[in-house]
């Protein structure tokens, strides 16, 4: 049965390092905006670039 | 004399909307076949258009801030000042500066997108980031490419003028988010599981586990895991109910503090000994449950600020004139006897004295008043006003903190802390600890005589399991609930005991402008000669030259109506006070007063403010009447309110001109007085509390000129038109679309007190049941396990679904 002593060992250590997962996520921010990143992540970069290039083979 | 009613029509279909903005306007301004409502907004589409960040306009439909008047470029001079950049900066190393900015006009996924491309516009600036909910921005940029100054125009050019005060001056860099409580629940949850599922072969097996090495590692591992829950986690009940013992007061978290202590040291008892496997699963499980419950009534709303004082409403810098040079230097080294200059669209620091030029200060936000009031000079201007008409200069009289206006808001002779413990739960909690103490006494006397044993195991477990935590999570639950509900209609409050004090309103005081009237739309009407098709586009030609709410309220009354490209106005003449005048084609059109457009200054007739004249030629035509307009359904609402017996008292800034419409909303048995000044509205408060100590108050106001009284009553509500602009220091925050769900509101917060009591009900219901086990000194840890955590669902689960019942049932 002392198997039984290592697996909970082991599923306390897995659940320790959720737990820190949790803090760190906390410190970091990641729980302060839960907006702005949902809109931020939708933006798209591409047709930005293409009119900036657009201006600026103007201009020369 | 003919009378005509100029109707609205339904034209918005065909009406011409501002690409920018949104806003309805002609065709006269034009860039790229998009039509703008005026030139601001224009320019704004051209710097983005340059910029290729016309994305700006595909996120959304017409995203775009309407500039109000024009910004003198002077506006911001004092953010060159040392001192000043000083203060608002958050970093500096030479490299790069930080800084955040409030941003009250941002509501949209454009304007995400724009504030966080301003890199693109100012290649000084490395990267921006937004917090929509927060509604800030935070800048990082090189301060020797671009300069404070620089980034705070460019913000305001696009629509988005930061809110820069002396507040935040001076709490600047205490900004850290406290995120313990979160914490505190994270680590309460993982130990209270892991106990749980550790616990779990203790309850199958009945307590008779084959191998002992096996038990004592179970309870062992409980034991360490429990050492976090009662050091960390449950620390602040520890710490609250010792502050309230040496102030002699039982509150609320004594006998939680008690329970998890006498849990613990019994299970610690009976782990050591080796007699038991104790109720570690059911102490961490109280302060996860107590913790959960705390979090969730302490819901804050981000972008509300509920604590302005009058430093919010101050501009940082001002413009000094010393020996003929101009200075910025910050407000609060204003003297008595500086020379200051007052820009356009400017407010006024400190109340002052007219030197040069001409005032047309708008008041609104100090009375309420809409209409501007001419100061020549010499004449005494209070802080709070903001200056319309072109720069002047003014003599300081008294320094900011003795102005006027603040000397209002420090007025604290009846200040006593709201709301502060009046909590109904708290009586309560000392009734429910004798009783406990009662039970625990009783059943200790009656082992000593038959069983001297069975007193600590029956004594503790009493304790334990009458912990008032379902008592607790009740009334936090029930009102976190409802702060929620409250806060999806518009109604903001500042905490949850301010639900408890709106229930027991039974006075209720109105202000009148802005919060029975709209304070922006108006009725307009007609009155006079009739004009032809062409005269009308003259009067609107005219009218739209002028940034005057009475002719901004005549532009778009007209533009609803005769969708027309406007005429060349030549000679514009715009007289602060008065009027303006002009010629088109052959016509010279006046619009103002009746002494303006007569040339008469003697003519005393038509004093009244919200009429504006018209003449064509010389000749008379007609005349503009502008009347307020009242909220939709506050007639319902005050009828509902007179008819449940509450004391209703209307208190106006303004003329009593609205005397016989207000007289027929409210009946004969309610007070109305007109005519008061922010310190009457204040005295009129606290005189309806000494008259009679049962008077429990809610003021319902705007502005500043409510602040005062907001403050003195036993709940304020400032409402607001947008919830981005700025309202006084209050209890709630209303949404001006809703002041006509007034009442029901208050039915809701009292009905909130109903579930409270149901659910306690509950909960003795379940009290009594663990009791009895207890008392007999046969509460297995089994039976705590079960009874706690359901006790705790049952409650929760019945508060949800009762608040949410109550509030579709009260019209919420």
């Amino acid at each position: 049965m002392s198997v039984l002593i290592i697996l909970i060992a082991v599923s306390i250590v897995v659940a320790g390092l959720f737990l820190g997962a949790f803090i760190w996520s906390v410190k970091k921010g990641q729980f302060d905006d839960d907006y702005t990143p949902s809109v931020r992540m939708l933006f798209d970069d591409k047709p930005v670039a293409s009119k900036n290039s657009s201006v600026k083979s103007k201009q020369k | 004399m003919g009378q005509t009613v100029i109707q609205k029509e339904t034209s918005q279909q065909t009406a011409t909307r501002c690409y920018h903005c949104g806003e309805t306007c002609d065709k006269s301004i034009a860039a790229d076949e998009k039509y703008f409502c005026c030139d601001g907004c224009k320019f704004v589409y051209q710097l983005l258009q340059e910029n290729g960040l016309c994305n700006y306009y595909d996120l959304s439909v017409q995203p775009g801030i309407k500039i109000k008047g024009k910004f003198s470029s002077n506006r911001f001079a004092y953010l060159a000042n040392e001192d000043v950049i000083k203060k608002l900066l958050r970093f500096n190393d030479g490299k790069q500066s930080h800084v955040s900015f409030y941003l009250p006009q941002m509501h949209c996924a454009s304007c995400i997108w724009l504030l966080e491309n301003l890199h693109s516009i100012d290649p000084g600036i490395y990267y921006s980031k937004t917090n929509f909910h927060r509604k800030d921005i935070f800048v990082a940029f090189d301060p020797s490419k671009t300069t404070l100054r620089k980034i705070v125009e460019l913000l305001a050019f696009v629509g988005y003028e930061p809110y820069i005060s002396l507040k935040d001056g001076e709490k600047k860099k205490n900004k850290k988010i406290n995120r313990s409580k979160i914490f505190k629940i994270g680590i309460a949850g993982f130990c209270f599981s892991n106990i749980m599922m550790l616990s779990f072969p203790e309850y199958f097996s009945s307590g008779n586990i084959g191998q002992e090495t096996l038990k004592k590692v179970f309870s062992y591992l409980n034991l360490a895991l429990s050492l976090p829950v009662i050091f960390y986690s449950a620390s602040e009940f520890f710490i609250s109910a010792w502050k309230g013992l040496r102030q002699k007061w039982l509150n609320i978290d004594a006998p939680i503090a008690l329970a998890v202590l006498v849990a613990f040291g019994r299970s610690l008892y009976e782990i050591l000994s080796g007699t038991g496997p104790g109720y570690l699963d059911s102490m961490s499980g109280i302060v996860l449950f107590m913790l959960i419950g705390r979090w969730f009534q302490d819901k804050t709303y981000d972008s509300f600020s509920f604590d302005r004082d009058y430093k919010s409403y101050f501009p940082l810098g001002v413009t000094i004139v010393k020996e003929g040079v101009e200075e910025t230097a910050t407000i609060s080294a204003l003297k008595k006897g500086d020379r200051i200059l007052v820009r356009q669209n400017e407010m006024i620091p400190a109340d002052a004295v007219i030197r040069e030029g001409e005032g047309n200060i708008d008041y609104s936000f100090v009375s309420g008043e809409n209409t501007p009031v001419q100061k020549n000079r010499g004449e005494l201007v209070y802080a709070g006003g903001k200056q319309l008409g072109c720069m002047i200069e003014m003599e300081v009289v008294n320094p900011v903190e003795q102005s006027y206006i603040t000397q209002l808001w420090n007025n604290n002779t009846l200040e006593e802390e709201k709301n502060k413990d009046r909590s109904f739960v708290h009586p309560w909690s000392r009734y429910f600890t004798l009783v406990l103490f009662t039970v625990a006494g009783s059943a200790a006397g009656y082992w000593a005589l038959n069983d001297p044993t069975k007193i600590w195991p029956a004594v503790t477990a009493t304790l334990l399991v009458a912990c008032p935590c379902s008592l607790l999570l009740s009334s936090t639950f029930t009102f976190g609930n409802m702060l929620r509900h409250f806060g999806k209609n518009k109604f903001y409050l500042k905490n949850s005991s301010v639900i408890e004090s709106l229930a027991k309103i039974n006075t209720i005081v109105f202000d009148k402008t802005g919060t029975l009237t709209h304070s922006s739309q108006a009725i307009v009407s007609y009155e006079g000669k009739g004009l032809s098709d062409e005269e009308v586009v003259c009067v609107y030609s005219l009218a739209k030259e002028s940034v005057h709410p009475l002719s901004r309220v005549i532009k778009n009354e007209l533009l609803a109506k005769y969708n027309s490209e406007p005429l060349p106005v030549k000679d514009f003449k715009e007289i602060p006070g008065k009027g303006i005048m002009g010629k088109i084609k052959d016509r010279s059109i006046r619009m103002g007063s009746w002494q303006f457009i007569n040339d008469d200054e003697s003519a005393t007739e038509f004093q009244d403010s919200g009429m504006v004249f018209i003449s064509i030629n010389d000749q008379y035509k007609g005349v503009f009447r502008i009347t307020n307009q009242y909220r939709n359904g506050v007639n319902d609402m005050v009828k509902q309110l007179a008819a449940k017996k509450y004391d209703l008292h209307v208190l106006s800034g303004d003329n009593d001109s609205e005397k016989t419409n207000l007289e027929k909303i409210f009946g004969k048995k309610a007070t109305i007085k007109f005519r008061q000044s922010p310190q009457d509205k204040l005295d009129y408060i606290n005189r309806l509390r000494r008259n009679d100590y049962d008077a429990e108050i809610l003021m319902l106001g705007d502005g500043l000129n409510d602040a005062g009284a907001l403050k003195q009553a036993n709940v304020g509500v400032a409402v607001s038109e947008n919830s981005s602009q700025f309202s006084p220091a209050s209890d709630v925050i209303m949404d001006s679309s809703v002041v006509n769900k007034l009442f029901a509101f208050i039915n809701y917060a009292k009905a909130g007190k109903q579930i409270v009591l149901w659910s306690f009900i509950i909960s003795i219901l379940y009290n009594v049941v663990g009791l009895s086990f207890a008392v007999q000194a046969k509460l297995s840890p089994l039976i705590a396990a079960i009874l706690m955590p359901v006790s705790s669902v049952t409650i929760v689960s019945f508060v949800s679904l009762a608040s949410a019942f109550l509030a579709k049932k009260k019209g919420i």
